[in-house]
């Protein structure tokens, strides 16, 4: 049986995490790698590293990262955050990343999720997707949330999917940073929609909430930032938590 | 120390094994070069893409002459060990036939490619000496080994697969060692001291 995989989320810029991590023992807390470290080895199933680095030389700071992520990281990983050419997916995957993840450009160019698919296989490309739900329609929002579109989460994320997207990553915006639970609902709904693998994003505050999602939202992943950076909820705990709800999880 | 070839015909994420492997100390070389392949003491043939394309690379650099006959010990990793079978379903390839066994597409009621972390229920091998049984490992495929004579590990995703496979110096694993933690690096551990 498949696990239900656990992943925190990293956000990058200029090489050093934004968000501070508080770990105990840890040397650098804006260090990236050290940070990932700790994280695969408390049992993480995969990362998440999104570089909002804003240079003219994006790509270059984006292979570096990837390299010294790859180099030192033994679980798979996720880089998001500039791809948005076909040039971009090759750079980050060439320097040893699993999958990239495609957001506002994937909407602006639904087009590069052919290319990039047909180019390197499905598996490896995610689209991330962020949506806020606005008069009982869940809208499609880019540039990390700050514009609004007419697009329907629902219609997008099938679009996506039949273009070559192997995985979504979804990000309920009304539930993100409220640590109330995953948008559990508009979750089960992408799942029944399609059939790649889905990861919900945004709102985890408790160890049942991962529990939740993973019941009623039907979601293969869940991805969390500040619980794990606080050390408001342990990846070994969790783990241990939902292998006693009966859930598939790796341990060893 | 041993010298660790990766084949790299330029199936995709070798980088990620090279690192895999410095990480136990090794450095490795990336060629597609028949002589420096022949001088190593251990082949590594890994694979991320498609097959059909994979494999007319492999038949344009005459790695199809070379690989079913080197002596030493070589591990194919994910589509490095379809690519080791007879043929594959994904558009219709033949492939290098060391082991005598079909590739097929997952017609499965789950979610296809399987992706993530699965159980592995292992055979005696020195290949998973101190690896436990049902230990997890990496997948990511949507083709699949049916579990045969040659199989050492078995996974459940649907139906029961072919997770690792051994005849003779050859060794397959379905899953990515290089991104499967501890067990994975075991794995390739006891690979490079066979």
């Amino acid at each position: 049986m498949l696990t239900k995989r656990i992943i925190p989320c990293l956000d990058i810029k200029n090489g050093r995490t934004v968000k501070g991590v508080n770990f105990i023992d840890l040397i650098d807390a804006g260090d990236p790698i050290e940070q990932a470290k700790i994280y695969a080895d408390q049992g993480a199933d995969e990362l998440v590293f999104l570089d909002i680095t804003a240079t003219v030389d994006k790509r270059k700071t984006l292979v570096e990262l990837v390299t010294k992520i790859a180099k030192q990281i033994d679980i798979p990983f996720t880089v998001g955050g500039g791809i948005t050419s076909v040039e971009d997916a090759y750079s980050a995957l060439q320097s040893g990343a699993d999958k990239v993840c495609i957001n506002s450009a994937a909407v602006r160019n639904p087009n590069l999720l052919n290319l990039c698919s047909e180019k390197f296989g499905n598996q490896c490309i995610v689209l991330a997707v962020d949506a806020k739900q606005i008069n009982q329609q869940w809208l499609v929002h880019l540039v990390g949330g700050r514009k609004q579109t007419e697009i329907d989460l629902f219609d997008w994320v099938k679009e996506s999917v039949e273009r070559g997207a192997g995985e979504i990553l979804f990000t309920s915006m009304d539930h993100d940073g409220t640590k109330n639970g995953f948008a559990n609902e508009a979750l089960a709904k992408i799942s029944n929609l399609v059939d790649v693998p889905l990861i919900a994003s945004g709102g985890a505050g408790t160890k049942e909430h991962f529990r939740d999602t993973f019941l009623h939202g039907k979601a293969d992943g869940a991805l969390a930032a500040s619980v794990f950076h606080f050390g408001e909820i342990g990846i070994p705990q969790l783990k241990d938590y939902l292998k006693s709800e009966n859930f598939e999880i790796r341990i060893n | 120390m041993s010298k660790v070839v990766i084949i790299d015909y330029g199936a995709g994420n070798v980088q990620s094994v090279k690192f895999a492997l410095e990480r136990l100390g090794v450095n490795a070389i990336l060629s597609d070069k028949p002589e420096i392949i022949n001088s190593a003491d251990k082949l590594i043939f890994p694979g991320v893409g498609e097959a059909r394309s994979a494999m007319e690379e492999i038949i344009r650099v005459g790695l199809d002459k070379i690989i079913p006959h080197v002596t030493q010990d070589c591990l194919g990793i994910c589509m490095g060990m379809q690519l080791m079978c007879n043929f594959s379903e994904e558009r219709n390839t033949k492939c290098l036939g060391i082991f005598k066994e079909d590739v097929k597409l997952f017609k499965v009621d789950e979610k296809v490619p399987h992706m993530g972390w699965n159980y592995v229920k292992k055979k005696e091998s020195k290949l998973l000496d101190g690896i436990e049984d049902f230990a997890s490992f990496y997948f990511v495929h949507s083709y699949y080994v049916p579990e045969n004579k040659f199989s050492i590990g078995s996974c459940d995703y649907g139906l029961t697969f072919s997770a690792i496979m051994e005849r003779d110096n050859f060794f397959g694993c379905q899953f990515h060692p290089e991104k499967s933690s501890k067990n994975g690096s075991k794995l390739l551990e006891n690979f490079l001291k066979l």
